[in-house]
Protein backbone atom coordinates (compact mmCIF):
# COMPACT_ATOMS: atom_id res chain seq x y z
CA UNK A 1 0.00 0.00 0.00
CA UNK A 2 2.53 2.53 -1.13
CA UNK A 3 1.37 6.11 -1.29
CA UNK A 4 1.78 7.93 -4.55
CA UNK A 5 5.07 9.75 -4.45
CA UNK A 6 4.59 13.50 -4.64
CA UNK A 7 8.00 14.50 -3.32
CA UNK A 8 10.51 15.55 -5.96
CA UNK A 9 14.13 16.10 -4.95
CA UNK A 10 16.51 18.28 -6.96
CA UNK A 11 20.21 18.95 -6.56
CA UNK A 12 22.23 21.67 -8.29
CA UNK A 13 26.00 21.60 -8.26
CA UNK A 14 28.80 23.62 -9.70
CA UNK A 15 31.55 26.01 -8.82
CA UNK A 16 30.99 28.99 -6.50
CA UNK A 17 30.12 32.04 -8.62
CA UNK A 18 28.31 30.12 -11.36
CA UNK A 19 24.99 30.91 -9.75
CA UNK A 20 23.72 27.43 -9.02
CA UNK A 21 22.29 28.58 -5.70
CA UNK A 22 20.34 31.34 -7.43
CA UNK A 23 19.24 28.80 -10.02
CA UNK A 24 17.69 26.72 -7.23
CA UNK A 25 16.16 29.77 -5.55
CA UNK A 26 14.45 30.88 -8.79
CA UNK A 27 13.04 27.41 -9.39
CA UNK A 28 11.91 27.31 -5.73
CA UNK A 29 10.20 30.67 -6.22
CA UNK A 30 8.56 29.49 -9.44
CA UNK A 31 7.27 26.30 -7.81
CA UNK A 32 6.08 28.30 -4.79
CA UNK A 33 4.25 30.80 -7.02
CA UNK A 34 2.71 27.84 -8.83
CA UNK A 35 1.22 26.73 -5.51
CA UNK A 36 3.59 23.94 -4.54
CA UNK A 37 5.41 23.46 -1.26
CA UNK A 38 9.14 23.93 -1.39
CA UNK A 39 12.21 23.69 0.81
CA UNK A 40 15.41 25.11 -0.62
CA UNK A 41 18.85 24.97 0.98
CA UNK A 42 22.50 25.19 0.05
CA UNK A 43 25.96 24.40 1.25
CA UNK A 44 29.22 25.98 0.33
CA UNK A 45 32.67 26.52 1.75
CA UNK A 46 34.02 29.75 3.23
CA UNK A 47 35.49 30.89 -0.12
CA UNK A 48 33.39 33.32 -2.17
CA UNK A 49 34.38 31.99 -5.61
CA UNK A 50 35.61 28.74 -6.98
CA UNK A 51 34.73 26.26 -4.25
CA UNK A 52 32.42 23.32 -4.77
CA UNK A 53 28.92 24.59 -4.35
CA UNK A 54 25.69 22.69 -3.93
CA UNK A 55 22.07 23.70 -3.67
CA UNK A 56 19.04 21.56 -2.97
CA UNK A 57 15.35 21.91 -3.62
CA UNK A 58 12.52 19.70 -2.47
CA UNK A 59 9.15 20.21 -4.18
CA UNK A 60 6.04 18.53 -2.87
CA UNK A 61 2.29 18.92 -2.99
CA UNK A 62 2.14 17.75 0.62
CA UNK A 63 3.91 18.86 3.78
CA UNK A 64 7.68 18.63 3.55
CA UNK A 65 9.11 17.11 6.72
CA UNK A 66 12.77 16.46 5.98
CA UNK A 67 13.85 19.55 4.01
CA UNK A 68 17.03 18.19 2.44
CA UNK A 69 17.70 15.93 -0.51
CA UNK A 70 18.30 12.25 0.21
CA UNK A 71 18.52 10.85 -3.33
CA UNK A 72 17.87 13.38 -6.04
CA UNK A 73 15.32 12.80 -8.79
CA UNK A 74 17.06 15.56 -10.71
CA UNK A 75 20.68 16.63 -10.80
CA UNK A 76 22.24 19.61 -12.54
CA UNK A 77 26.01 19.80 -12.73
CA UNK A 78 27.97 22.56 -14.41
CA UNK A 79 31.50 21.40 -13.55
CA UNK A 80 33.35 18.11 -13.88
CA UNK A 81 34.25 18.11 -10.17
CA UNK A 82 30.61 18.41 -9.13
CA UNK A 83 29.51 15.73 -11.61
CA UNK A 84 32.19 13.36 -10.37
CA UNK A 85 31.17 14.01 -6.78
CA UNK A 86 27.38 13.88 -7.04
CA UNK A 87 26.77 11.88 -10.22
CA UNK A 88 26.72 8.49 -8.53
CA UNK A 89 24.23 9.37 -5.82
CA UNK A 90 20.93 9.80 -7.62
CA UNK A 91 17.77 7.74 -7.77
CA UNK A 92 17.79 5.08 -10.48
CA UNK A 93 15.52 6.93 -12.88
CA UNK A 94 16.77 10.42 -12.05
CA UNK A 95 17.20 12.98 -14.79
CA UNK A 96 20.79 14.21 -14.86
CA UNK A 97 21.47 17.44 -16.70
CA UNK A 98 25.10 18.18 -17.41
CA UNK A 99 26.91 20.83 -19.35
CA UNK A 100 28.01 19.64 -22.77
CA UNK A 101 31.67 20.37 -21.90
CA UNK A 102 31.70 17.66 -19.23
CA UNK A 103 32.82 14.07 -19.62
CA UNK A 104 30.21 11.55 -18.56
CA UNK A 105 31.67 9.24 -15.90
CA UNK A 106 30.71 5.55 -16.11
CA UNK A 107 29.41 5.27 -12.56
CA UNK A 108 26.37 7.53 -12.72
CA UNK A 109 23.37 6.72 -10.53
CA UNK A 110 21.13 7.04 -13.58
CA UNK A 111 21.85 6.98 -17.29
CA UNK A 112 18.93 9.23 -18.08
CA UNK A 113 21.36 11.99 -18.98
CA UNK A 114 20.76 15.15 -20.92
CA UNK A 115 23.86 16.98 -22.04
CA UNK A 116 23.23 20.60 -23.05
CA UNK A 117 25.57 23.43 -24.10
CA UNK A 118 24.50 25.62 -21.16
CA UNK A 119 27.79 27.46 -20.61
CA UNK A 120 28.36 27.86 -24.36
CA UNK A 121 24.86 29.25 -24.94
CA UNK A 122 25.29 31.78 -22.15
CA UNK A 123 28.68 32.91 -23.43
CA UNK A 124 28.11 32.80 -27.21
CA UNK A 125 24.37 33.10 -27.85
CA UNK A 126 23.30 35.32 -24.97
CA UNK A 127 26.71 36.92 -24.83
CA UNK A 128 27.06 36.91 -21.04
CA UNK A 129 28.71 33.88 -19.42
CA UNK A 130 27.17 34.83 -16.06
CA UNK A 131 23.66 34.07 -17.38
CA UNK A 132 24.44 30.34 -17.49
CA UNK A 133 22.29 29.74 -14.41
CA UNK A 134 19.29 31.41 -16.06
CA UNK A 135 19.83 29.35 -19.22
CA UNK A 136 19.77 26.31 -16.93
CA UNK A 137 16.56 27.50 -15.25
CA UNK A 138 14.88 27.72 -18.67
CA UNK A 139 16.09 24.29 -19.76
CA UNK A 140 15.10 22.63 -16.48
CA UNK A 141 11.62 24.09 -16.44
CA UNK A 142 11.07 23.14 -20.07
CA UNK A 143 11.83 19.52 -19.21
CA UNK A 144 10.23 19.26 -15.76
CA UNK A 145 7.34 21.72 -16.13
CA UNK A 146 7.77 23.04 -12.60
CA UNK A 147 5.81 26.21 -13.32
CA UNK A 148 3.98 27.82 -16.26
CA UNK A 149 6.17 30.04 -18.42
CA UNK A 150 4.81 33.39 -17.22
CA UNK A 151 5.20 32.31 -13.59
CA UNK A 152 8.76 31.30 -14.30
CA UNK A 153 9.52 34.66 -15.92
CA UNK A 154 8.06 36.41 -12.88
CA UNK A 155 10.22 34.30 -10.57
CA UNK A 156 13.35 35.17 -12.55
CA UNK A 157 12.52 38.88 -12.43
CA UNK A 158 12.14 38.72 -8.63
CA UNK A 159 15.73 37.60 -8.22
CA UNK A 160 17.79 39.53 -10.74
CA UNK A 161 19.25 43.04 -10.46
CA UNK A 162 17.23 45.88 -11.97
CA UNK A 163 18.27 46.72 -15.52
CA UNK A 164 19.24 43.15 -16.42
CA UNK A 165 15.74 41.99 -17.36
CA UNK A 166 16.36 41.95 -21.10
CA UNK A 167 19.49 39.84 -21.07
CA UNK A 168 18.08 37.45 -18.48
CA UNK A 169 14.82 36.97 -20.38
CA UNK A 170 16.88 36.21 -23.48
CA UNK A 171 18.91 33.68 -21.46
CA UNK A 172 15.70 32.10 -20.20
CA UNK A 173 14.28 31.82 -23.71
CA UNK A 174 17.50 30.27 -25.02
CA UNK A 175 17.46 27.84 -22.10
CA UNK A 176 13.90 26.83 -22.89
CA UNK A 177 14.95 26.19 -26.49
CA UNK A 178 17.75 23.94 -25.26
CA UNK A 179 15.31 22.06 -23.05
CA UNK A 180 12.80 21.66 -25.87
CA UNK A 181 15.48 20.31 -28.19
CA UNK A 182 16.29 17.53 -25.71
CA UNK A 183 12.74 16.63 -24.72
CA UNK A 184 12.56 13.47 -26.79
CA UNK A 185 15.96 12.12 -25.81
CA UNK A 186 15.24 11.49 -22.14
CA UNK A 187 12.61 9.99 -19.86
CA UNK A 188 10.72 12.71 -18.03
CA UNK A 189 8.93 12.30 -14.69
CA UNK B 1 -18.97 25.68 7.02
CA UNK B 2 -18.71 29.13 8.53
CA UNK B 3 -15.33 28.25 9.88
CA UNK B 4 -14.02 27.01 6.58
CA UNK B 5 -15.15 30.20 4.91
CA UNK B 6 -13.45 32.20 7.57
CA UNK B 7 -10.32 30.21 7.06
CA UNK B 8 -10.50 30.73 3.33
CA UNK B 9 -10.94 34.42 3.88
CA UNK B 10 -7.91 34.74 6.14
CA UNK B 11 -5.86 32.57 3.83
CA UNK B 12 -6.57 34.89 0.94
CA UNK B 13 -5.71 37.93 2.97
CA UNK B 14 -2.26 36.74 4.02
CA UNK B 15 0.77 37.88 2.13
CA UNK B 16 2.74 34.80 1.12
CA UNK B 17 6.43 34.84 0.49
CA UNK B 18 9.35 32.53 -0.12
CA UNK B 19 11.82 33.44 2.60
CA UNK B 20 14.96 32.20 4.24
CA UNK B 21 14.66 31.45 7.96
CA UNK B 22 16.93 34.39 8.74
CA UNK B 23 14.82 36.72 6.58
CA UNK B 24 11.69 35.51 8.36
CA UNK B 25 13.26 36.48 11.69
CA UNK B 26 13.67 40.04 10.40
CA UNK B 27 10.04 40.12 9.22
CA UNK B 28 8.87 38.78 12.57
CA UNK B 29 10.98 41.26 14.54
CA UNK B 30 9.69 44.21 12.51
CA UNK B 31 6.12 42.99 12.93
CA UNK B 32 6.74 42.77 16.69
CA UNK B 33 7.87 46.38 16.76
CA UNK B 34 11.66 46.00 16.82
CA UNK B 35 13.16 49.37 16.02
CA UNK B 36 16.79 48.85 17.03
CA UNK B 37 19.36 46.29 15.94
CA UNK B 38 23.03 46.21 16.81
CA UNK B 39 25.21 43.38 15.68
CA UNK B 40 28.40 42.07 14.25
CA UNK B 41 27.96 39.82 11.21
CA UNK B 42 28.74 36.11 11.47
CA UNK B 43 27.73 33.13 9.37
CA UNK B 44 25.12 31.65 9.51
CA UNK B 45 23.27 34.63 11.00
CA UNK B 46 24.48 37.41 8.70
CA UNK B 47 21.26 37.67 6.66
CA UNK B 48 19.50 38.90 9.81
CA UNK B 49 21.87 41.86 10.13
CA UNK B 50 21.62 42.49 6.38
CA UNK B 51 17.83 42.49 6.49
CA UNK B 52 17.75 44.82 9.49
CA UNK B 53 20.23 47.21 7.84
CA UNK B 54 17.97 47.36 4.80
CA UNK B 55 14.59 47.53 6.47
CA UNK B 56 14.97 49.31 9.81
CA UNK B 57 15.67 52.78 8.34
CA UNK B 58 12.47 52.50 6.29
CA UNK B 59 10.36 52.28 9.44
CA UNK B 60 12.28 54.91 11.39
CA UNK B 61 14.41 52.37 13.23
CA UNK B 62 18.15 52.24 13.77
CA UNK B 63 20.68 49.67 12.64
CA UNK B 64 24.25 49.78 13.92
CA UNK B 65 27.08 47.49 13.01
CA UNK B 66 29.18 47.58 16.17
CA UNK B 67 32.88 46.87 16.55
CA UNK B 68 32.24 43.45 18.06
CA UNK B 69 29.65 41.24 19.72
CA UNK B 70 30.23 42.58 23.24
CA UNK B 71 29.48 46.11 22.12
CA UNK B 72 26.46 44.90 20.10
CA UNK B 73 24.87 43.39 23.17
CA UNK B 74 25.66 46.51 25.19
CA UNK B 75 24.07 48.70 22.52
CA UNK B 76 20.96 46.53 22.49
CA UNK B 77 20.64 46.91 26.26
CA UNK B 78 21.12 50.67 25.97
CA UNK B 79 18.42 51.02 23.35
CA UNK B 80 16.02 48.87 25.33
CA UNK B 81 16.61 50.92 28.48
CA UNK B 82 15.47 53.89 26.42
CA UNK B 83 12.24 52.03 25.69
CA UNK B 84 12.91 50.67 22.20
CA UNK B 85 12.35 47.03 21.31
CA UNK B 86 15.82 45.75 20.46
CA UNK B 87 17.48 42.70 18.98
CA UNK B 88 20.86 41.31 18.07
CA UNK B 89 21.83 38.22 16.10
CA UNK B 90 24.91 36.06 16.10
CA UNK B 91 26.23 32.52 16.02
CA UNK B 92 28.08 30.43 18.63
CA UNK B 93 31.36 32.38 18.79
CA UNK B 94 29.51 35.68 19.12
CA UNK B 95 26.99 34.17 21.52
CA UNK B 96 29.88 33.39 23.87
CA UNK B 97 30.97 37.02 23.75
CA UNK B 98 27.48 38.32 24.47
CA UNK B 99 27.07 36.28 27.64
CA UNK B 100 28.38 38.88 30.06
CA UNK B 101 25.86 41.47 28.96
CA UNK B 102 23.06 38.91 28.72
CA UNK B 103 23.60 38.43 32.45
CA UNK B 104 23.39 42.18 32.92
CA UNK B 105 20.06 42.24 31.05
CA UNK B 106 18.78 39.36 33.19
CA UNK B 107 19.60 41.07 36.50
CA UNK B 108 18.73 44.62 35.47
CA UNK B 109 15.53 43.21 33.90
CA UNK B 110 15.96 44.73 30.48
CA UNK B 111 13.89 43.16 27.69
CA UNK B 112 15.84 42.09 24.60
CA UNK B 113 15.91 39.37 21.97
CA UNK B 114 19.17 37.60 21.16
CA UNK B 115 19.18 35.39 18.06
CA UNK B 116 21.76 32.60 18.03
CA UNK B 117 21.88 30.79 14.70
CA UNK B 118 23.94 27.86 15.91
CA UNK B 119 26.86 26.48 13.97
CA UNK B 120 29.36 23.76 14.74
CA UNK B 121 31.65 24.52 17.64
CA UNK B 122 33.51 24.71 19.92
CA UNK B 123 35.34 27.96 19.22
CA UNK B 124 35.13 29.11 15.59
CA UNK B 125 34.36 25.49 14.70
CA UNK B 126 32.86 24.76 11.29
CA UNK B 127 31.71 28.16 10.01
CA UNK B 128 28.93 27.11 7.64
CA UNK B 129 27.83 23.83 9.18
CA UNK B 130 24.80 23.19 11.38
CA UNK B 131 24.82 22.28 15.05
CA UNK B 132 22.68 22.49 18.16
CA UNK B 133 25.61 22.67 20.53
CA UNK B 134 24.57 25.92 22.22
CA UNK B 135 21.53 24.40 23.94
CA UNK B 136 23.06 24.42 27.41
CA UNK B 137 24.85 27.69 26.78
CA UNK B 138 21.52 29.35 26.07
CA UNK B 139 20.48 28.40 29.60
CA UNK B 140 23.70 28.68 31.56
CA UNK B 141 26.01 30.73 29.37
CA UNK B 142 26.16 33.67 31.72
CA UNK B 143 27.14 33.24 35.34
CA UNK B 144 24.95 33.19 38.39
CA UNK B 145 21.38 32.00 38.82
CA UNK B 146 19.39 33.89 36.28
CA UNK B 147 16.15 33.60 34.34
CA UNK B 148 16.25 32.87 30.63
CA UNK B 149 13.68 31.99 28.02
CA UNK B 150 14.88 30.23 24.87
CA UNK B 151 12.78 29.33 21.85
CA UNK B 152 13.75 27.06 18.95
CA UNK B 153 11.79 27.14 15.66
CA UNK B 154 11.76 24.19 13.23
CA UNK B 155 10.49 25.92 10.10
CA UNK B 156 10.67 29.25 8.34
CA UNK B 157 7.04 29.90 9.30
CA UNK B 158 7.92 29.35 12.94
CA UNK B 159 11.07 31.47 12.65
CA UNK B 160 8.66 34.29 11.79
CA UNK B 161 5.92 33.66 14.34
CA UNK B 162 8.24 32.64 17.18
CA UNK B 163 10.30 35.80 16.76
CA UNK B 164 7.14 37.76 17.43
CA UNK B 165 6.49 35.60 20.49
CA UNK B 166 10.07 36.13 21.70
CA UNK B 167 9.54 39.88 21.72
CA UNK B 168 6.26 39.50 23.61
CA UNK B 169 7.89 37.28 26.21
CA UNK B 170 10.83 39.66 26.60
CA UNK B 171 8.50 42.61 27.07
CA UNK B 172 6.15 40.84 29.46
CA UNK B 173 8.74 39.26 31.74
CA UNK B 174 11.61 41.67 31.21
CA UNK B 175 14.13 38.96 30.46
CA UNK B 176 16.59 38.36 27.66
CA UNK B 177 14.92 35.91 25.29
CA UNK B 178 17.13 33.68 23.15
CA UNK B 179 15.86 32.68 19.73
CA UNK B 180 17.87 29.49 19.44
CA UNK B 181 17.96 28.83 15.70
CA UNK B 182 20.24 26.52 13.79
CA UNK B 183 21.85 26.73 10.37
CA UNK B 184 19.26 24.30 8.98
CA UNK B 185 16.34 26.65 9.64
CA UNK B 186 18.33 29.88 9.28
CA UNK B 187 19.51 29.15 5.74
CA UNK B 188 16.51 27.20 4.47
CA UNK B 189 13.95 28.82 2.18
CA UNK B 190 10.28 27.92 2.53
CA UNK B 191 7.01 29.54 1.65
CA UNK B 192 5.36 31.28 4.59
CA UNK B 193 2.32 33.35 5.41
CA UNK B 194 2.93 36.79 6.84
CA UNK B 195 0.31 38.09 9.25
CA UNK B 196 -1.55 41.35 8.91
CA UNK B 197 -0.67 43.87 11.64
CA UNK B 198 -4.20 43.73 13.11
CA UNK B 199 -3.97 39.97 13.65
CA UNK B 200 -0.77 40.13 15.65
CA UNK B 201 -1.16 40.32 19.38
CA UNK B 202 1.67 42.41 20.80
CA UNK B 203 2.68 42.96 24.38
CA UNK B 204 4.40 46.22 25.19
CA UNK B 205 6.31 46.55 28.45
CA UNK B 206 4.43 48.18 31.31
CA UNK B 207 5.67 51.46 32.70
CA UNK B 208 4.78 53.80 35.54
CA UNK B 209 3.02 57.03 34.66
CA UNK B 210 3.51 58.75 38.00
CA UNK B 211 7.01 60.38 38.09
CA UNK B 212 7.45 59.78 41.81
CA UNK B 213 6.79 56.08 41.41
CA UNK B 214 8.86 55.98 38.25
CA UNK B 215 11.93 57.13 40.15
CA UNK B 216 11.78 53.79 42.00
CA UNK B 217 12.14 51.52 38.95
CA UNK B 218 12.37 48.24 40.87
CA UNK B 219 9.51 48.91 43.26
CA UNK B 220 7.06 46.15 42.40
CA UNK B 221 3.35 46.94 42.11
CA UNK B 222 1.41 44.74 44.59
CA UNK B 223 0.54 41.26 43.21
CA UNK B 224 2.92 41.73 40.28
CA UNK B 225 6.32 40.11 39.77
CA UNK B 226 7.78 42.16 36.98
CA UNK B 227 8.89 45.74 37.62
CA UNK B 228 7.30 48.50 35.60
CA UNK B 229 10.30 50.49 34.54
CA UNK B 230 9.79 53.83 32.85
CA UNK B 231 12.23 54.30 29.96
CA UNK B 232 15.31 56.46 30.40
CA UNK B 233 14.82 59.86 28.90
CA UNK B 234 11.19 60.16 29.91
CA UNK B 235 11.78 62.62 32.71
CA UNK B 236 12.93 60.57 35.66
CA UNK B 237 16.41 59.75 36.90
CA UNK B 238 17.25 56.41 38.39
CA UNK B 239 20.14 54.01 38.54
CA UNK B 240 20.69 50.80 36.60
CA UNK B 241 23.43 48.40 37.63
CA UNK B 242 24.60 44.85 37.29
CA UNK B 243 25.06 44.75 41.08
CA UNK B 244 22.26 43.46 43.24
CA UNK B 245 20.14 46.55 43.76
CA UNK B 246 17.35 48.04 45.81
CA UNK B 247 14.08 49.54 44.60
CA UNK B 248 15.88 52.69 43.47
CA UNK B 249 18.33 50.67 41.43
CA UNK B 250 21.28 51.38 43.72
CA UNK B 251 23.67 48.65 44.85
CA UNK B 252 22.93 46.90 48.11
CA UNK B 253 24.65 44.18 50.13
CA UNK B 254 21.61 43.45 52.24
CA UNK B 255 21.03 39.65 52.34
CA UNK B 256 17.29 40.26 52.70
CA UNK B 257 17.09 42.48 49.64
CA UNK B 258 19.48 40.29 47.65
CA UNK B 259 17.40 37.22 48.40
CA UNK B 260 14.19 39.02 47.52
CA UNK B 261 15.51 40.18 44.17
CA UNK B 262 17.30 37.00 43.13
CA UNK B 263 14.29 34.91 44.04
CA UNK B 264 11.81 37.17 42.31
CA UNK B 265 13.64 37.21 38.97
CA UNK B 266 13.61 33.40 38.95
CA UNK B 267 10.00 33.17 40.13
CA UNK B 268 8.65 35.53 37.48
CA UNK B 269 9.48 32.86 34.91
CA UNK B 270 8.76 29.80 37.10
CA UNK B 271 5.33 31.05 38.08
CA UNK B 272 4.25 31.67 34.50
CA UNK B 273 5.23 28.43 32.81
CA UNK B 274 1.76 28.01 31.34
CA UNK B 275 2.23 31.20 29.37
CA UNK B 276 5.87 30.64 28.44
CA UNK B 277 6.02 26.93 27.62
CA UNK B 278 5.21 25.73 24.14
CA UNK B 279 5.62 22.24 22.76
CA UNK B 280 4.14 19.88 20.21
CA UNK B 281 3.17 16.24 20.65
CA UNK B 282 2.82 14.03 17.59
CA UNK B 283 1.34 10.52 17.24
CA UNK B 284 1.96 9.79 20.91
CA UNK B 285 -1.46 8.26 21.77
CA UNK B 286 -0.40 4.61 21.63
CA UNK B 287 3.34 5.21 21.40
CA UNK B 288 5.87 2.94 22.99
CA UNK B 289 8.82 4.99 21.78
CA UNK B 290 8.97 8.79 21.86
CA UNK B 291 11.49 10.80 19.88
CA UNK B 292 12.38 14.11 21.54
CA UNK B 293 13.86 16.64 19.17
CA UNK B 294 13.91 20.40 18.57
CA UNK B 295 14.76 22.97 15.90
CA UNK B 296 15.85 21.84 12.45
CA UNK B 297 16.69 18.32 13.64
CA UNK B 298 13.04 17.81 14.54
CA UNK B 299 12.27 17.83 10.79
CA UNK B 300 14.43 14.73 10.36
CA UNK B 301 12.84 13.22 13.47
CA UNK B 302 9.33 13.83 12.10
CA UNK B 303 10.21 12.12 8.81
CA UNK B 304 11.73 9.20 10.76
CA UNK B 305 8.61 8.86 12.93
CA UNK B 306 6.34 8.85 9.85
CA UNK B 307 8.50 6.21 8.15
CA UNK B 308 8.58 4.05 11.30
CA UNK B 309 4.80 4.34 11.66
CA UNK B 310 4.37 3.04 8.10
CA UNK B 311 6.34 -0.01 9.25
CA UNK B 312 4.03 -0.31 12.27
CA UNK B 313 6.37 0.82 14.99
CA UNK B 314 4.41 2.51 17.79
CA UNK B 315 6.42 5.67 17.84
CA UNK B 316 5.59 9.34 18.39
CA UNK B 317 7.38 12.59 18.89
CA UNK B 318 7.68 15.40 21.41
CA UNK B 319 9.07 18.72 20.26
CA UNK B 320 9.79 21.52 22.74
CA UNK B 321 9.35 24.88 20.99
CA UNK B 322 10.18 26.79 24.14
CA UNK B 323 13.35 24.88 24.97
CA UNK B 324 14.10 26.86 28.17
CA UNK B 325 12.42 26.57 30.61
CA UNK B 326 12.26 22.91 29.65
CA UNK B 327 8.66 21.59 29.42
CA UNK B 328 9.04 19.23 32.38
CA UNK B 329 5.44 18.53 33.21
CA UNK B 330 4.38 17.63 29.69
CA UNK B 331 7.36 15.34 29.17
CA UNK B 332 6.89 13.72 32.60
CA UNK B 333 3.45 12.46 31.50
CA UNK B 334 4.99 10.97 28.37
CA UNK B 335 7.70 9.28 30.47
CA UNK B 336 4.96 7.48 32.41
CA UNK B 337 3.46 6.20 29.16
CA UNK B 338 6.34 5.17 26.89
CA UNK B 339 9.07 2.61 27.39
CA UNK B 340 11.81 4.38 25.48
CA UNK B 341 12.76 7.92 24.66
CA UNK B 342 15.18 8.75 21.86
CA UNK B 343 16.65 12.22 22.07
CA UNK B 344 17.76 13.35 18.61
CA UNK B 345 19.89 16.49 18.60
CA UNK B 346 22.94 17.86 16.80
CA UNK B 347 25.28 17.76 19.76
CA UNK B 348 26.99 15.39 22.16
CA UNK B 349 23.95 14.99 24.42
CA UNK B 350 22.73 18.26 25.92
CA UNK B 351 18.93 18.12 25.87
CA UNK B 352 19.38 14.44 26.76
CA UNK B 353 20.52 15.58 30.22
CA UNK B 354 17.25 17.45 30.72
CA UNK B 355 15.21 14.51 29.44
CA UNK B 356 17.03 12.12 31.78
CA UNK B 357 16.40 14.44 34.69
CA UNK B 358 12.67 14.53 33.92
CA UNK B 359 12.42 10.81 33.13
CA UNK B 360 14.15 10.00 36.44
CA UNK B 361 14.30 6.31 35.59
CA UNK B 362 10.65 5.98 34.54
CA UNK B 363 11.65 5.01 31.01
CA UNK B 364 14.89 4.39 29.18
CA UNK B 365 16.53 7.42 27.61
CA UNK B 366 18.64 6.93 24.48
CA UNK B 367 20.50 9.47 22.47
CA UNK B 368 21.40 10.01 18.85
CA UNK B 369 23.58 12.98 18.08
CA UNK B 370 26.27 14.25 15.77
CA UNK B 371 29.18 16.64 16.13
CA UNK B 372 30.68 16.44 12.64
CA UNK B 373 28.94 19.37 10.96
CA UNK B 374 26.41 17.26 9.06
CA UNK B 375 22.76 16.89 9.97
CA UNK B 376 20.92 13.86 11.28
CA UNK B 377 19.16 12.12 8.41
CA UNK B 378 15.73 10.53 8.89
CA UNK B 379 17.24 7.10 8.21
CA UNK B 380 19.72 7.47 11.05
CA UNK B 381 16.98 8.31 13.53
CA UNK B 382 14.80 5.50 12.19
CA UNK B 383 17.65 3.07 12.74
CA UNK B 384 17.83 4.15 16.38
CA UNK B 385 14.05 3.80 16.77
CA UNK B 386 14.25 0.26 15.40
CA UNK B 387 17.15 -0.55 17.73
CA UNK B 388 15.37 0.52 20.90
CA UNK B 389 11.92 -0.81 19.95
CA UNK B 390 13.28 -4.29 19.35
Amino acid sequence: MKEKKTRYEMRFAGSGGQGVILCSIILAEAAFLAGKRVAQSQSYGPEARGGLCRAELVVDENEITYPKVMQPDFLLTLTQASLDKFGANTSEDALIMIDKSLLEPDDLGSYNVVSLPILHTAARVVGKPMTANIVAVGAINELLAIAPEDTLREAVKMHIPKGTEEVNMLALTEGMKLGASAKWTVTLP
Amino acid sequence: MTQVMQEAKTARKHRRALLQGNEAVVEGALAAGMRFFAGYPITPSTEIAEGCALKLPRVGGKFIQMEDELASMAAVIGASVAGVKSMTATSGPGFSLKQENIGFAALAEIPCVVVDVQRSGPSTGLPTSPSQGDYMQARWGTHGDHPVIAVSPWSVQEAYSETIRCFNLAEEYRVPVILLMDEIVGHMREGIELFEPEEIKLFDRLTKADPEQASMPYDIVPREQVPRITPFGEGVFYNITGLIHDNWGFPTNSPVKANRQCTRIMKKVENNLGDIEKYESYRLDDAQVCVVSFGGTARSARAAVDAARLDEFRVGMFRPVTVWPFPEEALAKICDQVEHIVVAELNYGQMKLEVERVAAGRCEVHHIGKVNGTILKPGEIYKKIREVAR
